[in-house]
């Protein structure tokens, strides 16, 4: 019965998915130079551990399909092998070597003094949004989920999400940045931990009241990269989203130009005009 | 010591349903006490994993609140690791180790009572939180700070709760280590243990040194929310990080106090079942001692995010990928056990093989969590909550059912029917794989965990996961039902329950009468659950 009902709400389900977001598998490569330290590494660990797991579950499967009791085998008697315990010794340190090789010098890149930023953004996390402060120059905003996955969202609101465009990944004002330029970010909080993520970036790095974090981007091409908050913040964690709109240089400035504009003119700040 | 409290007799069992259960100094009856309590949590935690799964079946929040989502997380943690997993291998080193050593007892038998007695006690107050104002804690079962600063004054009664539940902890390592180093029979060396036993005597040293550091970090989040220090509270010079480098440094010898254990289950059942040694028994105990060592110093691989300096983030990721040898090893070792052995494939050795092969995969993906650059993707997503539930689910959880079936007929007597064993196999392993494989996927393709909103590319393996979580816990009441009909009734179980079985606890008849060993055995080499060290 249960089981019934089940498989018919997933039937539904699919069919009414079609205008769904497509699904991933995999970790994303992302857009800047670290996300692909990430997925590379990423890569090469799950490809040698899909090897280990080929062989010794291979190992397994092959011993209990041949030493079963009911195939009237007789059990050995061997208890240790010193030789065999020294080589299973051996060959992990020898496999973590050559994990640990790239994973130092994927981190040490990451990690390693950069050069002078192109533009520092001050990111701090409150319940539940985020503000970022372009600290040259002068401006700077709060970003908050957008209004109609905010409706669609609350409890029993009895509307579909499916309707809802880039459900609870949108936000009202996006975090506009140049695409190839160094970017510094500083990041904070005011009340509890929060941690700022987008995938395409290829980090995450908390935001933690009381302590300023820094992390690096230089973001490869322009697009809209999409994020969430992945420290647990309280009631509303799961609807704090970040979007990132990854633009031309020129393009940024003249955005720079209109905020510092409207600014000035007491008027709200306004998102870049969508180019695609 | 303990011929005052067993007066009244010697071989029958006291008297009157109090006097047999709550004034009980008998072994026996409190790992009996220990396992029903586990298992007990274990339905409670489980109905908490429905929610949050019925919550994530669908994208939109159709159940409940995202403040109550929180408090299930928080809640669902903290019962089935202090209430279901810790409490299940008590119960098993409480009815095991000392027929496994040959001692009468444990050493110190009054505090084994106050030690399992305090536990319904801490959860009847931990749970009382979830109907206070102001409800459960909130924060995840982590309690950062200040996030869990901001609960209610019901997070006295919690913190209170762990304290409680970390004194149990400790006198029942206590207890556990004197009865290991003190009761064994004449003749039962340190290396002539059953591995389980040595698991178990490296576990209690691990949870003497850390309940104490849970203790006092927790403390601190107690004066910091009632009493006005800023130990955690950065505006009155306070370190939230701190926290979580206290936290840490008790909760990765936690994970190893959850698993060293099933590693000795395991270790006692795959030689049974392939009716040949255990391969390397020496090795197995040095591995154990290299991951209990190592444990202590790779905590911060949780915390990788916090923005520590390179030099700690290199340490912490070589650390943690040294633990890839030992564990290797021991892989290695039980697989080499199995290797032309003349296997026969009851539930307990189902439960083992499964144990091996899924915590393994929950061991690939920590490997994976190791790697500090990756990680920066990894962490705080759903693939995090993937690998650890392989470890802790179909890694402790399925080794403590490969315990119960293998021990059942020594503690009822009876044999459980095989073919429901079986089938309570198949029907949680799949459903296992269909809950936790696809949140891999989840995680990697972006989804943080502790939310209880999505959007909707993560629609699809969500509601994947939720039908495997229905169904694995729907196969746990089958669970239930299966021990509830052995200890009914069933065919008689011999002493030696098992044709393969090895050691001192099938010497002694099935059930295992109220007292054994009241005088120590004379331990024959053909007693010794791995002869093969004998030299």
């Amino acid at each position: 019965m249960k089981a019934l009902k089940f498989t018919g709400a997933l039937g539904a389900m699919l069919v009414s998915t079609g205008a769904w977001a497509e699904y991933k598998l995999n970790m994303t490569p992302g857009v800047t130079e670290f996300s692909h330290i990430a997925y590379g590494l990423h890569m090469r660990i799950l490809w040698i551990c899909v090897v280990i797991g080929v062989l010794v579950f291979g190992a397994m499967i092959y011993s209990m399909i041949a030493h079963r009791k009911s195939k009237g085998v007789e059990p050995a008697r061997f208890s240790h092998s010193t030789t065999a315990e020294i080589i299973w010794t051996i060959i992990p340190i020898l496999i973590l070597l050559f994990m640990a090789y790239p994973a130092t010098k994927g981190l040490i890149a990451m990690e390693a003094p950069h050069d002078k930023p192109d533009l520092i953004v001050k990111v701090t996390g409150f319940q539940w949004r985020w503000r970022y402060d372009y600290l040259n120059e002068d401006v700077g905003f709060i970003s908050s989920l957008d209004q109609e996955s905010n409706r669609v969202r609350q409890l029993k609101s009895g509307e579909n999400p499916g309707q809802v465009k880039d459900y609870l990944l949108n936000v009202d004002h996006p975090l506009v940045l140049p695409v190839g330029k160094q970017v510094k970010f500083l990041l904070t909080a005011d009340d509890v931990i929060h941690s700022w993520w987008v995938p395409a970036l290829g980090w995450k790095r908390d935001a933690i009241p009381g302590f300023v974090n820094e992390a690096w981007t230089k973001i490869e091409k322009p697009g809209i990269y999409r994020g969430q908050c992945a420290e647990l913040c309280g009631r509303d964690h799961g609807f704090m989203p970040i979007v990132i709109k990854a633009v031309t240089p020129e393009e940024f400035e003249a955005w720079v130009a209109e905020q510092k504009k409207s600014a000035m003119a007491g008027q709200e700040i306004q998102p870049i005009a969508d180019q695609s | 010591m303990s011929s005052v409290a067993h007066a009244e007799g010697h071989d029958h069992k006291p008297e009157g349903f109090l006097n047999r259960w709550l004034f009980t100094t008998n072994h026996k009856d409190i790992g009996t006490l220990y396992l029903v309590f586990s298992l007990t949590m274990f339905i409670i935690g489980g109905a908490m994993a429905m929610v949050i799964r019925a919550e994530l079946f669908m994208p939109g929040m159709q159940l409940v609140d995202p403040a109550f989502f929180n408090q299930m997380t928080t809640m669902h943690a903290l019962i089935m690791v202090f209430g279901a997993v810790m409490p299940a291998f008590v119960g098993l080193a409480n009815w095991m180790i000392p027929m496994m050593i040959g001692a009468p007892d444990m050493a110190l038998p009054r505090m084994n009572n106050w030690s399992f007695w305090i536990l319904p006690f801490a959860f009847t107050m931990l749970l009382s939180t979830l109907f206070m104002d102001g409800g459960a804690p909130a924060a995840g079962w982590t309690l950062y700070p200040p996030l869990v600063l901001q609960g209610g004054n019901s997070f006295a009664f919690a913190i209170f709760a762990v304290h409680l539940l970390g004194i149990s902890s400790i006198m029942g390592a206590i207890n556990i280590i004197a009865t290991i180093l003190n009761l064994r029979a004449p003749g039962m060396n340190l290396l002539n243990m059953p591995l389980f036993v040595w698991t178990w005597l490296i576990t209690a040293f691990l949870l003497i040194a850390v309940m104490p550091v849970l203790a006092g970090g927790v403390t601190m989040l107690l004066t910091d929310k009632f009493f006005g220090t800023s130990f955690f509270n950065a505006a009155g010079g306070g370190d939230p990080v701190m926290y979580q480098h206290i936290f840490w440094f008790f909760g990765h010898p936690e994970v190893y106090i959850m698993i060293l254990p099933a590693f000795g289950v395991v270790s006692e059942i795959l030689p049974t079942f392939s009716r040949k040694p255990l391969f390397g028994y020496t090795s197995m105990v040095y591995a154990s001692a290299s991951i209990a060592f190592l444990s202590f110093i790779v905590w911060s691989h949780h915390m990788f995010t916090v923005g520590m300096p390179l030099g700690g983030e290199l340490f912490f990721m070589y650390a943690t990928m040294v633990i890839a040898v030992p564990t290797g090893v021991k892989i290695f070792n039980w697989v080499a056990t199995m290797w032309k052995g003349a296997m026969t494939f009851e539930t307990p050795m189902l439960f083992a093989i499964g144990f091996v092969i899924m915590f393994t995969i929950g061991g690939f993906s920590g490997l994976m969590l190791a790697i500090a650059p990756a990680d920066f993707q990894y962490h705080d997503t759903y693939f995090v909550v993937a690998h650890f539930h392989y470890v802790l689910v179909t890694g402790a959880v399925f080794a403590i059912m490969a315990g119960v079936y293998y021990w059942l007929p020594k503690w009822t007597g009876h044999m459980y029917d095989e073919r429901l064993g079986k089938i309570h196999f198949w029907w949680s392993t799949i459903a296992v794989n269909v809950l936790f494989f696809p949140q891999h996927f989840l995680g990697l393709a972006g989804m943080p965990r502790r939310i209880p909103d999505y959007s909707l590319q993560f629609a699809e393996f969500n509601m994947i996961s939720s039908i495997g979580g229905f169904a694995f816990g729907l196969a746990q009441i089958f669970f239930v039902y299966i021990v509830w009909k052995t200890v009914k009734g069933g065919q008689p179980a011999e002493a030696r329950a098992w044709e393969g079985a090895k050691g001192l606890e099938w010497t002694v008849p099935s059930p295992a009468p109220h007292h054994t060993f009241e005088t120590p055995p004379e331990i024959k080499p053909d007693m010794i659950a791995h002869p093969s060290n004998a030299h």
